[in-house]
């Protein structure tokens, strides 16, 4: 059991994973010397290597298809891109490339590749340094995309993501990645990555959220339980496959659902919960599934992000308002 | 034109050099650096190669005008650039190819039946990558360079660069052409493979058009000397001489294997045919390039040379087209009979580990499709 902070967390879990199979290779932007600009890869390229931990030229799309040949050849790259706002000059590979070879080869080709997004706000950074871009990845068949929200599961996550055969999206709350602190049981069993998990049991509502949202719906249900209200709070964790089994099974005791992100409303993940959830949940629900999440404004200047992202306080007003029906 | 204050722009007027082992007429010249001694035989078998294949792309042709394909990316007038090409490969090395490189899908040993089934609509490639070292085709114009750029730092990270070992020691090839050039992608690859050293060719088949805009509009230089600016030699040849093509690539893959990094290869050559068959040249290019061109064949001038050589007579030149006419034949009935894929399969080939999703949604569509089944 250790006491890690979710970068730490990071670290230990890419420097497990990259020990326990030489073929697993590091690579992005600043990722070597310097150890990331949040210092996830810190210290592996002086104990890998600079054929392991490889620093790349300032190009995204050239790091992620540079990684699909690699892939090809017989590596697990793991790829960091620095920031969420700098995936897209890499959309192309990621979605026509990294997406679509096996299915194109009719399974001949795999690619093993983890790519590496620190996503989110909160951190009071320029622009393209809060976005999140998941919704983009979760439309796209032929990747799975995770998201972390606490240490214990970064750990865990990140190595179950490099072993998979087939390429990950792993998206990291950055603006967690130094406040949040955890004991971290290196030698536990994980849970099965591909999958949600109630993160705090309760019977009158439902919130689920991932990521960075995760831990602002605990507080919300905290909170709500002062008022005497027991909120449920589910950690979605795979946003593909998106595993809904605990929200419904949630839904059909507590009847109301609201789905928190930061990402924005329309056409997002918590969309696709709600189709999903009133699919299979229909006569269960007391109220509509309602979402809480950006705006569908460009990400805000940094000093009124607060009034951007879901907090507290529009969570709670949420809940209240699916009990108003 | 000289800037007063920035000096000289590049020379674009000069024709550069071109390295050339057999002229357009069938004579054989000399080049001081790429200069080889070819046998008989392999004279013989790039002429061989040469002709199947552009029976090959003929009879693919026809197949979409009789509507067997959708749509058919004609190689005609780059076969010699092609076999040169492919042949220089050893059998360890490994080939990204755009979606026209069906001469070197040849000398890879992928049966040309096989590439109808992508044109065809059954499937996106149907030949193992790794049992021909050859990568399947990439539409996106340019993406494949990376992966080549990529590959070939895998074969870095496996050592198998400058043992001086010729059975272990491999190259990797990006093919592209030249409206590739200028995607980002491409650049990247360059940049990429520069900084690491990597062992790849990037072989531009410069066929004079991105579907209808000119070479020009693409590049203000020749691009075999965009190399020198990020870092690696780049040379131009003959795309039509196979001789040339096939001396140069040897070299270049040659320089990649003992681990001295990247070349550029602009094979310099012309696009006979349309884009692809839904192309109509006719609205933004002149006969009279074309005719030009025509007298630059690329079968013609080996056939000429081995005639004039007494390397071949009129029974071997027969001999390759009787061969020509039978595998005409075989593509047109396998083609007829290439199957169809079963829709359900589309569901598992998704992923490696396919998801609760994908295998409901399969289910789903088993049960819509026997709800059919089942009123019949």
């Amino acid at each position: 059991m250790t006491t890690m902070t979710l970068a730490k967390a990071l670290n230990a879990g890419l420097r497990k994973a990259m020990e326990d199979d030489d073929k697993v290779l590091v690579m992005g932007e600043d990722v070597g010397t310097l150890g990331g600009v949040f210092r996830i890869t810190d210290g592996l390229q002086k104990d890998f290597g600079e054929d392991r931990v490889i620093d790349t030229p300032l190009a995204e799309s050239g790091i992620v298809g540079t990684a699909v040949g690699l892939a090809m050849r017989g590596y697990r790259p793991v790829v960091e891109i620095q920031f969420d706002g700098f995936v897209y000059p890499a959309y192309d590979q990621i979605v026509c490339q990294v997406a679509k070879l096996h299915f194109r080869s009719q399974g001949r080709v795999h690619v093993p590749m983890v790519i590496r997004i620190p996503f989110g706000g909160g951190i009071g950074a320029v622009e393209h340094h809060s976005e999140s871009p998941e919704a983009q990845f979760v439309h796209t068949p032929g990747l799975k995309v995770v998201a972390c929200s606490n240490p214990a599961d970064a750990y865990a996550m990140i190595q179950q993501a490099i072993h998979s055969d087939d390429p990950v999206v792993f998206l990291e709350p950055k603006r967690l990645y130094h406040s949040a602190k955890a004991d971290v049981d290196e030698s536990a069993p994980p849970a099965p990555l591909w999958q949600s998990r109630v993160v705090r049991p309760g019977s009158d509502v439902t919130l689920v959220g991932y990521g960075p949202t995760v831990s602002t719906c605990l507080d919300a249900a905290t909170v709500a339980a002062e008022e005497g209200r027991s909120v449920e709070v589910i950690d979605l964790r795979t946003l593909s496959p998106l595993d809904l089994v605990p929200v419904q099974e949630s839904v059909r005791r507590t009847g109301r659902l609201v789905v928190v992100h930061e990402a924005h409303v329309t056409l997002g993940v918590g969309a696709e919960v709600a189709a999903r959830v009133t699919e299979e949940c229909f006569h269960s629900l007391e109220a509509p599934v309602l979402r809480v999440g950006g705006y569908d404004t460009p990400y805000p200047p940094a000093r009124i992000e607060d009034a951007f992202l879901p907090d507290l306080d529009r969570v709670l007003d949420a809940v209240d308002r699916t009990f108003a029906y | 034109m000289t800037d007063p204050v920035f000096g000289p722009a590049p020379e674009q007027a000069a024709d550069p050099e071109l390295v050339q082992l057999l002229t357009p007429e069938g004579e054989r010249v000399h080049h001081p650096a790429f200069d080889l001694d070819f046998s008989a035989d392999q004279l013989r078998g790039f002429y061989r190669d040469m002709v199947l294949v552009r029976r090959l792309d003929i009879e693919a042709t026809a197949l979409q005008r009789h509507g067997e394909l959708g749509l058919w990316a004609q190689l005609l007038g780059q076969e010699a650039a092609q076999i040169g090409a492919g042949r220089a490969l050893r059998p360890q090395d490994f080939v990204f190819p755009t979606y026209r490189e069906h001469g070197v899908a040849w000398c890879r040993g992928v049966d040309p039946v096989q590439l109808l089934g992508l044109f065809r609509g059954v499937d996106q490639g149907s030949w193992d990558p790794n049992e021909h070292n050859f990568a399947l085709y990439t539409i996106v114009i340019g993406a494949q360079t990376l992966h080549a750029t990529g590959y070939a730092m895998g074969v870095q990270r496996d050592g198998a660069v400058g043992t001086g070992d010729p059975d272990r020691d491999t190259a990797v090839v990006a093919h592209f052409g030249d409206g590739a050039s200028s995607q980002g992608d491409v650049n990247e690859a360059f940049v990429f493979a520069a900084s690491y050293n990597a062992p790849v060719v990037f072989f531009c088949q410069n066929n004079q058009w991105a579907i209808s805009e000119p070479f020009e509009r693409q590049s203000r230089i020749p691009l075999y000397r965009r190399a020198h600016g990020f870092g690696f030699p780049g040379v131009r040849v003959d795309g039509n001489d196979v001789l040339a093509t096939y001396a140069v690539m040897q070299a270049a893959l040659q320089r990649a294997r003992e681990g001295q990094g990247p070349t550029f290869v602009e094979a310099y050559t012309y696009r006979m045919g349309a884009h692809t068959t839904t192309d109509d040249p006719t609205r933004y290019r002149l006969s009279n390039d074309v005719e030009r061109w025509k007298l630059k064949d690329p079968i013609a001038r080996v056939e000429a040379y081995l005639r004039r050589n007494g390397l071949a007579d009129d029974a071997f030149v027969a001999e390759v087209a009787q061969e020509a006419d039978v595998l005409g034949e075989r593509m047109r009935r396998e083609c007829h009979a290439l199957p169809d894929p079963a829709p359900r399969d589309i569901f598992s080939r998704v992923h490696v580990e396919q998801t609760p999703e994908l295998a409901a949604q399969q289910a789903a569509y088993d049960a819509w499709v026997a709800s059919f089944e089942e009123v019949g």
